[in-house]
């Protein structure tokens, strides 16, 4: 029996049987710390004898770059950018995280197709839709969703980088400013976060406690994980 | 903002939209031609949706081409990506305006090219959901040798995912070519009662065809907009008489 499954339809040419290895995503708005306990959990991995690839959203080989320049320049349309990340996203998916997996690796995974979904759905893209187009994703062995509330993250932007255009979502044009409209848009965000809880199984991790404190319950829950049935 | 996408249904838009499909070397894009020809004279106002989408992601398309970076997943997504853009720039703002919009392949083009490659046809129809129904999408169904015959002799050289060689099918480009083509035929005529083709038979003559593509577009053109703007052949008869 395959340990991975697909969402949907899959992808053409795969063989699930030969996907060792364990694929963790972290998901959470912008600003609660997902890198940062990607870099200590991959650290932590390491460190135990487990070979580890960290990847991220908007890096792909083949459309990384132009995607970047895309959402610099935002002349494209809606339902062109939901695929256009979906382009960026099955190109990693096959060329870095398919392969790491057949070799045995852990795949970290700062966000997967929730955060692409609950920002194509904020730009009006329709939800059932974008299931299916997503329909040949793997399934992670664990989503822990970094859930804060929205009082919490306004207070660590400001502490951090301040707002930026796209995380307050100003394409949206939905407040005066920046500060309404960074309120705005990820209070949306964390309600369409809110809605995949349950129908995608995601473990929520409360991130509005210390970086120690949540990274000791991560920590705890990627072990129990990865001793539950081997690599 | 795009909007609410699940559009795939008669679109309510004043405008009408033409589409030919149907393999290399069936004639699809000359019969096209003639179309918009007649329709322009008639005064329609008519959009001929070229597909130059945006640099960007045409960009990647070419770069994975070039590059033979692309799985049957990513030139799917890449493709429809691509027609995603022509649609949201080239095919609904004409369509609102209430012109005839024109195209040279569709939706069905990828449907049975990706399913050649292997994409789950339930999945590649999802994700165009997003497009629009055509008017009338003619296709010009054509035996396989015909069509050889007009390609192979005068064009440049097949290019690789073109010819499918991704597949695997042959070593030898024409070969696969061939191949190819003729399971992209399958494809299509699985879609003729899906979707409601209207088949045209490509292996009559050129007038004969066009005859009946104008026939049925006329029937589907009642109440479109016509242009005020004078036909060319007034204006140039009236240029003419005013230099006299």
């Amino acid at each position: 029996m395959a340990r991975f499954n697909f969402f949907g339809e899959g992808l053409p040419g795969i063989d699930l049987e030969e996907l060792k290895g364990k694929l963790i995503v972290l998901e959470g708005t912008d600003g609660v710390g997902r890198s940062t306990h990607i870099g200590l959990l991959k650290l932590w991995l390491e460190n135990h004898g487990h070979a580890v690839l960290d990847t991220g959203m908007t890096r792909s080989a083949l459309a990384g770059k132009r995607l970047k320049q895309a959402k610099e320049g935002h002349t494209l349309g809606g339902t062109t950018m939901s695929l256009f990340y979906a382009t960026d996203f099955a190109d990693r998916l096959e060329n870095e995280i398919i392969p790491a997996l057949r070799a045995g690796f852990i795949v970290l995974t700062d966000r997967y197709i929730y955060s692409l979904m609950a920002r194509a759905i904020v730009r009006g893209s329709d939800p059932e839709w974008l299931r299916e187009v997503y329909g040949f994703a793997l399934k992670p062995d664990a989503i822990f969703y970094l859930r804060v509330k929205i009082d919490d993250l306004v207070t660590r932007v400001l502490q951090s980088t301040g707002f930026d255009y796209w995380e307050s979502g100003m394409d949206l044009h939905m407040g005066e400013d920046m500060y309404e409209s960074f309120v705005r848009y990820q209070r949306w965000l964390l309600a369409e976060f809110d809605k995949m809880v349950d129908g995608y199984g995601f473990e929520v991790i409360d991130a509005s406690r210390g970086i120690e404190e949540v990274f000791e319950d991560l920590r705890e829950k990627v072990e129990s994980l990865v001793e539950r049935n081997g690599t | 903002m795009s909007g609410g996408m699940k559009m795939y249904g008669k679109h309510r838009f004043p405008g009408r939209l033409f589409i030919v499909e149907g393999i290399d070397g069936s004639g699809k894009s000359t019969q096209l031609m003639l179309l918009q020809k007649w329709l322009e004279s008639e005064g329609y106002v008519v959009y001929f949706s070229e597909w130059n989408s945006s640099p960007l992601v045409q960009d990647v398309t070419k770069r994975g081409k070039k590059k033979k970076m692309l799985t049957p997943m990513t030139f799917s997504l890449i493709h429809a990506t691509d027609f995603a853009d022509r649609t949201e720039h080239h095919i609904i703002p004409p369509l609102k305006a209430g012109s005839v919009v024109l195209a040279d392949r569709y939706v069905y083009t990828a449907f049975a090219r990706d399913v050649v490659r292997g994409v789950s046809p339930k999945w590649v129809r999802e994700l165009y959901a997003f497009a629009v129904k055509p008017t009338v999408a003619f296709y010009f169904r054509t035996p396989l040798d015909v069509s050889m015959k007009r390609i192979l002799g005068g064009r440049d050289a097949i290019k690789y995912y073109e010819a499918g060689m991704d597949l695997g099918l042959s070593d030898d480009i024409e070969e696969s070519f061939q191949l190819f083509q003729g399971r992209i035929v399958e494809e299509y005529e699985k879609m003729v009662d899906e979707f409601g083709l209207v088949v045209i038979d490509a292996t009559r003559s050129i007038e004969e065809q066009q005859a009946e593509v104008r026939k049925i577009v006329s029937q589907a053109l009642t109440g479109t907009k016509k242009t005020r703007i004078r036909r060319w052949l007034d204006l140039t008869s009236l240029a003419k008489a005013s230099q006299a």
